[in-house]
């Protein structure tokens, strides 16, 4: 008792070639199919090439275009021819001309000696089936398909819309349940005879006639009604991607080959020497009696698909440009944006970075240039801190910042001064967690020794922009966390809200501020925004100071500050 | 995109074959072997003047990836280059006599003979000092990538240009002919590039890099282009428009994708910053025949003269193609 194979091949010759002789050979009859729309002097080439094999039969030849009925009469035909010419074979086994055997088939042989009555065909109702392309899955079965896919796709696709709009559906013939699955399968002579010798036959061949990609679903359906023991899988390890089109294999991807234990595997790149030498040597062994196991390869397809559909969240690069909310995250890693902390806080960013053990920049937006960590003038990725290259893109930016320093939690100070370029981008950005003081811009402008008319000024501008910049944060679309006291509140208690904010910096850690960051002098800042309201402007972003009433010096300012809280 | 704004980019493009065509006539062939050229062969096209020291390790770079054959444009080399490349077997080599920067940079002497030798097949349009990386370059030859293509039904392949450095001034180690440009410029910037998209004509337009790092921090949106666009399964109505950066019809500058996904592309790693650079720089000032009135080599003129080193503590030392697809520069797509 053997395995036949009937190959069905088009181009690559010398490869079919090859393997036809190497089962051939080993006691395996071979019937080839040639499609007919190859030249005869190279089909006549191939037939010569294996004439000396006496266990190799050629077909019939049909033209197989894609997706239609001919490759289904191609392989009826090979299959009577070898059922009849070849009274041994228990089991065919449908391959193709770009088929490479992974295992000797003298193992194959064992393994289907020890299941001699399963018919090996992945078949699945059109209900289960996800991997489709196009959306055309059940609808295969009960419209017309007239047009070629391939060559008259806009036609294709009116015909499929016009016969859904006037609800057309073709019946399906008494009994047949729509089946479909992989394309290469290994069936017994048992039912592959029952499936080419039924009296219905014209009747189911007229229906699959018209059906779309039939090699996808006449033998899968068919083998339903006959055998006695399907086993819905393909013993041909066959990886498609996300446009339907075959994973091609490489010479390196030798060692996965190997690993995965499978009987055949297509698609073979015709130039893969290293792989038709190794796996096509009279000495090569398998691993006895194993179970095919793919799980490696089907990962490492699926991440292929998955990097080609949703990409890496993060990276903007030459072939990756994702428009506006369909980036698959903004940027690849959160980061915390800080807004008037160092105004309000003397020695903020070390504290920051002691707290929390990440990255902590100044101002990496401001006018002079981007104040990176540790006032480097170049940082990760060689991103520069010039604020002409900077301000070119800011957004930009921003992203190589956080995609070159994955891994590290990045924290930077914000405010009204900074090129305000990124404040929508980190609104709608989930990583983002902006924490704002409003109206600590005021601080430095009371500290600072120029003129009030100035002073003024630069107060009305400033808060303009975070008032701009306060209402993009309260977009409805927001995305970012956002948290805004006014700087009154923050004052009045600045732990609770630090702690709240290291916490979900760094949540695991779970440790209890003790030492909070200094809080400069506040003494006579009431007075000074009432003298600014005398001057005619109105500061309302940092809340309520009363003049006069100076706010509480924080506990600490006469020696280390500690805090002692009790349990929340 | 209107009717409009297709008939304009239609008539731009005919424009650009229409040159082609007049400085065709600017093209002697001094080695015409265009005759051996097979129907499936990969082609390189590369134009140069003065290149005789790379040539060596070029045309071993691109024989053992794959490339079947080299269509070379000569302007007016005085260093041998001309000789050099006669004799070799799988080179067609044509002399211009005209102007580089008549011609469009080149593109249009390039243009003009892939239109007659290009046809129908995977052509490679690189310059003496780029080198072409693609994903699995080192296990898979250029072919098993172009057939890869081919089965997708993609037309293009985009490789943004990668500037290489050395550590140190860049005239401090001198390269040796037939010797690995990337032994001695190894480095390169990782993650400061910018992309915008170029709405008119589809493609994208990246800048950055350790040029625009160095030489145009003050005005970085005059700093060199990197996007390019130089492997293209050629058909006799396309035709290049800026260098390599962007091709007609539009369609064939759509190498990226919109929707999130990762399209896989390549690298031309670009050993421009080698000591050869200061002399051709100086040269190339005099000559006046490089994009925007040698904008650039005059910036890098004055660049050089203060500090000729483009390294810094961050610059990434090159190891292989992975690398880069890891730092996000280039992508396996769905290819694995």
């Amino acid at each position: 008792m053997s395995v036949g194979f009937i190959m069905l091949c088009h181009t690559a010759f010398d490869r079919a070639e090859q393997v036809a002789r190497y089962w051939a050979e080993r006691d395996c009859p071979v019937v080839i199919h040639v499609d007919r729309r190859v030249g005869a002097d190279r089909a006549e080439g191939f037939r010569a090439a294996l004439a000396g094999l006496p266990n190799v039969a050629f077909g019939p030849r049909f033209a197989c275009e894609w997706g239609t009925w001919g490759m289904v009469a191609a392989t009826q035909a090979a299959a009577e021819l070898m059922l009849a010419r070849f009274p041994d074979v228990r089991h065919v086994y449908l391959a193709s001309g770009a088929c490479l055997p992974l295992r000797p088939v003298e193992e194959l042989q064992r393994y289907l000696d020890q299941r001699p009555h399963t018919d090996f065909i992945e078949s699945v109702t059109t209900e289960d089936v996800t991997w489709t392309v196009g959306g055309l899955d059940a609808e295969r079965f009960t419209l017309r398909f007239p047009f070629a896919w391939k060559r008259h796709r806009k036609l294709f696709d009116r015909y499929v819309r016009l016969q859904r709009r006037v609800g057309y559906r073709r019946r399906i013939p008494k009994g047949l349940v729509p089946h479909m699955g992989s394309q290469w399968w290994c069936l017994t002579r048992q039912t592959l005879s029952a499936i080419l010798e039924d009296p219905r036959r014209p009747v189911f061949d007229r229906y699959f006639r018209r059906v779309w990609i039939p090699d996808e679903s006449y033998f899968q359906s068919m083998v339903r009604l006959y055998s006695r023991n399907v086993e819905s899988r393909s013993l041909t390890l066959s990886k498609f991607d996300f446009q339907g089109k075959p994973h091609m294999f490489y010479d390196d991807h030798l060692q996965l080959l190997r690993r995965s234990d499978c009987f055949v595997a297509r698609k073979i790149w015709p130039q893969a020497e290293r792989l038709y030498r190794t796996f096509l040597a009279p000495d090569h062994a398998g691993s006895a009696m194993a179970e095919p196991n793919p799980g490696k390869i089907d990962r490492l397809f699926a991440k292929a698909v998955e990097r080609r559909t949703r990409g890496r969240p993060g990276p903007y690069m030459q072939s990756r440009c994702p428009n506006e909310n369909w980036e698959n995250g903004r940027t690849a890693a959160p980061y915390s944006v800080f807004e008037g902390f160092t105004e309000l806080f003397e020695n903020f960013e070390t504290w920051l970075a002691k707290s929390i053990g990440g990255r902590v920049h100044g101002h990496l937006f401001a006018p002079d240039r981007a104040h990176l960590a540790g006032e480097e003038r170049v940082y990760n990725g060689a991103l520069s801190d010039s604020a002409g290259l900077r301000d070119y893109d800011a957004r930009a930016f921003l992203t190589n910042l956080i995609w070159n320093t994955r891994g590290e939690r990045q924290c930077f100070q914000f405010g009204p001064a900074d090129n305000q370029a990124v404040s929508w981008f980190m609104a709608l950005d989930a990583n983002a967690q902006i924490s704002v003081i409003s109206g600590a811009w005021a601080v430095p402008l009371f500290q600072s020794n120029v003129n009030f008319s100035e002073i003024r000024r630069e107060a009305a501008r400033l808060q303009k922009i975070e008032g701009e910049h306060l209402s993009i944060l309260r977009t409805p679309h927001l995305k970012a966390r956002v948290r805004v006291w006014t700087m009154a509140d923050f004052v009045e208690n600045p732990m609770e809200p630090l702690q709240a904010i290291v916490d979900e910096i760094s949540p695991r850690t779970a440790r209890r501020l003790t030492e909070a960051p200094r809080m400069v002098d506040l003494t006579g800042f009431g007075r000074f925004l009432q003298n600014l309201k005398n001057q005619g402007m109105q500061p309302h972003l940092m809340g309520d100071f009363p003049v006069g009433e100076d706010p509480q010096e924080p506990p600490a300012r006469h020696g280390r500050p500690y805090l002692v809280k009790g349990a929340r | 995109m209107g009717l409009w704004n297709s008939y304009r980019l239609r008539l731009k493009r005919r424009r650009w074959r229409l040159q082609a065509l007049l400085k065709r006539r600017e093209l002697t062939a001094l080695a015409d072997r265009t005759g051996r050229i097979g129907p499936q062969d990969i082609l390189v096209f590369t134009t140069l003047r003065n290149e005789r020291i790379r040539l060596p390790y070029f045309l071993s770079y691109y024989r053992a990836l794959g490339v079947d054959h080299f269509l070379m444009v000569d302007n007016l080399s005085t260093d041998g280059s001309r000789e050099y490349l006669a004799a070799q077997p799988d080179v067609s080599l044509w002399s211009a006599k005209g102007s580089y920067k008549a011609a469009n940079f080149g593109v249009d002497w390039l243009n003009g003979l892939q239109m007659r030798h290009g046809h129908g097949h995977w052509v490679l349009v690189v310059d003496p000092d780029e080198f072409f990386i693609y994903p699995f370059c080192d296990t898979r030859p250029i072919r098993a990538l172009t057939d890869w293509l081919d089965a997708c039904e993609i037309r293009s392949f985009g490789a943004m240009l990668l500037d290489m450095y050395p550590k140190g001034s860049i005239r401090a180690q001198a390269y040796r002919e037939g010797q690995d440009p990337f032994e001695i410029a190894c480095w390169f910037d990782s993650g400061n590039y910018t992309i915008k998209r170029n709405h008119w004509m589809g493609n994208l337009w990246i800048q950055g890099g350790p040029r625009a790092r160095t030489f145009f921090a003050d005005a970085p949106g005059r700093a060199p282009a990197l996007n390019k666009i130089p492997l293209v399964k050629w058909k006799r109505h396309y035709t290049y428009v800026s260098s390599t950066h962007m091709l007609l019809p539009r369609g064939l500058n759509h190498v990226y994708d919109e929707w999130g996904g990762e399209k896989t592309s390549g690298c031309l790693l670009h050993a421009k910053f080698l000591n050869t650079f200061a002399a051709k720089a100086e040269e190339e000032l005099t000559r006046r025949q490089h994009y925007g009135a040698s904008k650039e080599y005059i910036a890098y003129d004055s660049g050089l003269r203060d500090r000729d080193d483009l390294w810094c503590k961050w610059s990434e030392k090159y190891i292989n193609w992975r690398q880069l697809e890891i730092l996000g520069l280039m992508s396996k797509g769905n290819w694995a």
